[in-house]
Parts: structure tokens; sequence; C-alpha cells
């Protein structure tokens, strides 16, 4: 992890940037986080140690891997797929995942040479943790939050998308307790490959539904 | 309420800025705010849906200036101040206190019934409210007509639970609207806008 000052995001001088995902916090967030949790320790209320569990949760065994062997599998697997769409909850839950937390209901959407899905919460930053852990900042973002849903294709665009006219897109904005998936398009030129394989080309992207997944040469 | 975390539709915010090989967390402090946020769940004070909610009772200019997870370190403070957890005076100055104002829950009278009222393909209108308290029924789909594309089952109100009010139980609809309905003729190509919405939101159309 790269110290405080040494990434473009959200610390220090951030005004010559032109995008908002929270400019220039003040720069003892790291002094004022520490008060706090110092205070909630001395009450007794948290742990640290609970903590350094949680962080590691999210750090090391939540994240978009989990998504990615769901995907493969609906590719692999028609019955599984068709579980998926109808009940992801369920259908996650027959893999192990989904315990808890955000993700708890879970609907998978599904790309077709038709149908485009795309995922934003306008009112927070609602996403499924449960099978892609935590959200980029990107997706977090006053940009993103405000635009998928009045300008989907421009969005789609700038991810490099370009989509044709006769596509639909399908922007699905989560703001209750439902999470969306997007399982995206098998590439062509896989029709062999194990689940396993297939899973390398699922990218995190890809389940938002700004991008698409991999092409088999670039999985490599 | 009609606050700076309802955005959906609003112009001139800026770029999407994606980075690449983002790490999960940028600085260790988020990390912690993160997980403290996660365990004061476990305390039962408060729900999710009020934590939302102390987000958007963070006065606009300052919504907008916060990075994600300052928004979230603020609204800890002022949560655990607000049960009587800790005090102000123990926070110290570098906490002060975000100056939003009390707000008030939009709850229709009369009991909503449990067994849904629509069924998929059934046109529906979202209704005109704007509560100054939490509700998920953004601006831009209000007074709008969709169809119900899929029954959630029942879910609890956020509207009611936010303000620490019982459980409100009803049905949980998706429902779809067309871009053209949502952003007018002009909007372009085949698009439409999914939002899951209880049935409180909706009359029929």
């Amino acid at each position: 992890m790269p110290p405080p000052d040494d990434h473009r995001h959200a610390h220090g001088d951030s005004h010559d940037h032109d995008h908002d995902h929270g400019q220039a916090p003040p720069s003892d967030m790291a002094l004022r986080v520490k008060a706090l949790e110092s205070l909630l320790v001395e009450k007794g209320l948290v742990d640290p140690a609970a903590l350094d569990a949680i962080i590691d949760t999210f750090e090391h065994k939540v994240g978009p891997r989990i998504g990615a062997a769901v995907v493969a599998r609906a590719w692999s697997d028609p019955g599984f797929r068709q579980r998926l769409l109808a009940d992801g909850t369920a259908a996650i839950a027959e893999l192990g995942f989904g315990e808890g937390g955000e993700g708890r209901y879970l609907a998978a959407v599904e790309n077709t040479p038709q149908v485009h899905n795309l995922v934003v919460c306008t009112l927070c930053s609602c996403y499924p943790w449960a099978v892609l852990g935590l959200p980029p900042v990107w997706y977090k973002s006053p940009p993103y939050r405000s635009r998928a849903v009045i300008d989907p294709r421009g969005v789609l665009a700038e991810f490099g998308l370009s989509l044709p006219d006769e596509v639909e897109v399908r922007v699905w904005d989560s703001t209750a307790e439902i999470r969306y998936l997007v399982v995206p398009e098998r590439p062509a030129g896989t029709e062999s490959w194990t689940e396993e394989a297939l899973a390398a080309l699922v990218t995190r992207d890809s389940m938002i539904g700004v991008g698409r997944a991999l092409a088999p040469d670039a999985a490599a | 309420m009609n606050g700076a975390h309802d955005m959906g539709g609003m112009h001139g915010l800026g770029a999407i800025v994606p980075e690449a090989d983002e790490p999960v967390f940028h600085a260790p402090w988020e990390a912690r705010v993160h997980a403290m946020t996660g365990a004061a769940f476990r305390w039962g004070h408060w729900t999710v849906d009020k934590w939302r909610h102390q987000h958007e009772k963070i006065p606009g200019a300052d919504y907008l200036r916060m990075s994600y997870y300052e928004k979230w370190a603020t609204s800890l403070a002022e949560l655990a101040v607000g049960a009587g957890l800790v005090t102000r005076a123990e926070l110290g100055p570098a906490w002060p206190a975000i100056g939003g104002r009390e707000t008030t829950p939009f709850l229709p009278a009369g009991a909503p019934a449990i067994s849904p009222s629509f069924a998929v393909g059934d046109k529906v209108r979202t209704r005109n409210i704007n509560p100054t308290g939490h509700t998920r029924l953004p601006r831009y789909a209000r007074t709008r007509e969709g169809v119900v594309t899929r029954l959630h089952g029942v879910h609890v109100l956020p509207d009611a639970t936010a303000h620490g009010l019982a459980d409100r139980r009803q049905p949980l609809y998706q429902v779809r609207f067309e871009a053209a309905e949502l952003w007018g003729p002009a909007a372009p190509g085949r698009a439409a806008v999914h939002l899951d919405l209880w049935e409180d939101y909706l009359d029929r159309a």
C-alpha cells in the first residue's frame, strides 16, 4: 500500500485535478481517525485486532475473483446459468459465496449481442461486495454516479466500449438492497476452456458493465 | 431528501477517472474507518439506512468536497455521539459537529399491504414525494411511468428505518423506465434504467 502522499487520489494536494472523488480532504485525516479509534477502543467499543481481521477480509479474501468464478461457472454450466439469472442469491450460495453484508440479495443480469447491462448506485455507492469486493473510487465518485443513468452510452464510450445503436443499454440503479452482477458475454474462441481458465478472462469492469471480458489472447 | 447525494442525471461533476491497479484502500486510515464502521453496525444502535441518511445530512458543499471514507468517518462520529456512546467533548476539536438539520421521514398514512398490489407487466407511476428525510426514490425517477419487471419479495422500507421508526415491511418491485420517459425524447439510443422501488413509492399508472 503506498503512503498517503504517494498516489493521485483523495489525499494531499489535488487541486490540479479536474476529477471529483473527494478533493483534498484535510491532510490530518490519519490523525483524526487515529483519535477516533483510540476513543472507541478506550470505551471498549472496538477491538483493534477485530478491525485488523475485517481489513484482512476486504484486502485478501473478497474481491472480483469470486464474481469471476461465478461467471465462469455460468458460462460452463447452462443449468447454473439459468439458476443464477433466476435467483442470484441462491445460485452464489451453491458455490459458498454471499454470506452476510452487502450482497445478501444478488441479481445477475446477462449481456447478449442485443443487450448491454451497466450497474450504478446514484444515491450512494451500493455495490455487490459479496462477489466483487469493495468498489473502485471511480464507481463511488459523483461523475460516474451522476452520468451513468442519463448518458450511459457516453460513459461506456469513455471506458472504450462503443456500442452500436441497435444494442439496448440497460442501466441498473441499485438503490435498494438488491445488488446487481453483470454476466459478460463469453469471448469467442474459448469453447474448450476450463472454468478456471475462463475465470481469468472475467474482469471486475466487465462485471460492473463498463468493459467486456478479455479476449483469449489477452489472458496470458 | 433532495440532497447533494441524489445526483443521478446531474451534469458538470467532472470526468470519470479510472485508476489502474487500484488498491483496496488508499491509506491505512481508510481501512481503519471501513473496519470501525463495519464493527459499529454490530453495536446495534443504528441500521444501514440510518447510516446512509447520516451521510446525506452532511451539508451539500461538504458532501461533495469530502472523500468517500472521510464521509464514512464523519458519519461514524456523528452517529456515535447521537447514540450517546461518545460525547463531543471526548471527540475533541478534530471532529466538529457537521451542522446538518433535523429531517422528517416520508410515511404515507395507513399500513401498506404485505401482499403485492402490482404484478410483472403492470404499468406504475412513481409518486411526487420530496421528503426532507431519507428516501430511496431518486429525484430523476419521480412522477415517471414504468413497467414492473420483477417482484423482489417483501423488504423493510428504508424511509422508516433510517429514522429509527418501526419496520415498515412492504413489497419491493423492479421497475423499468425507458430513457425517453426519464430524460425526454432526445435521449440517445435504445436505453432503459431499472430501479428497485417500494410499494409506498408507486401508484398504478
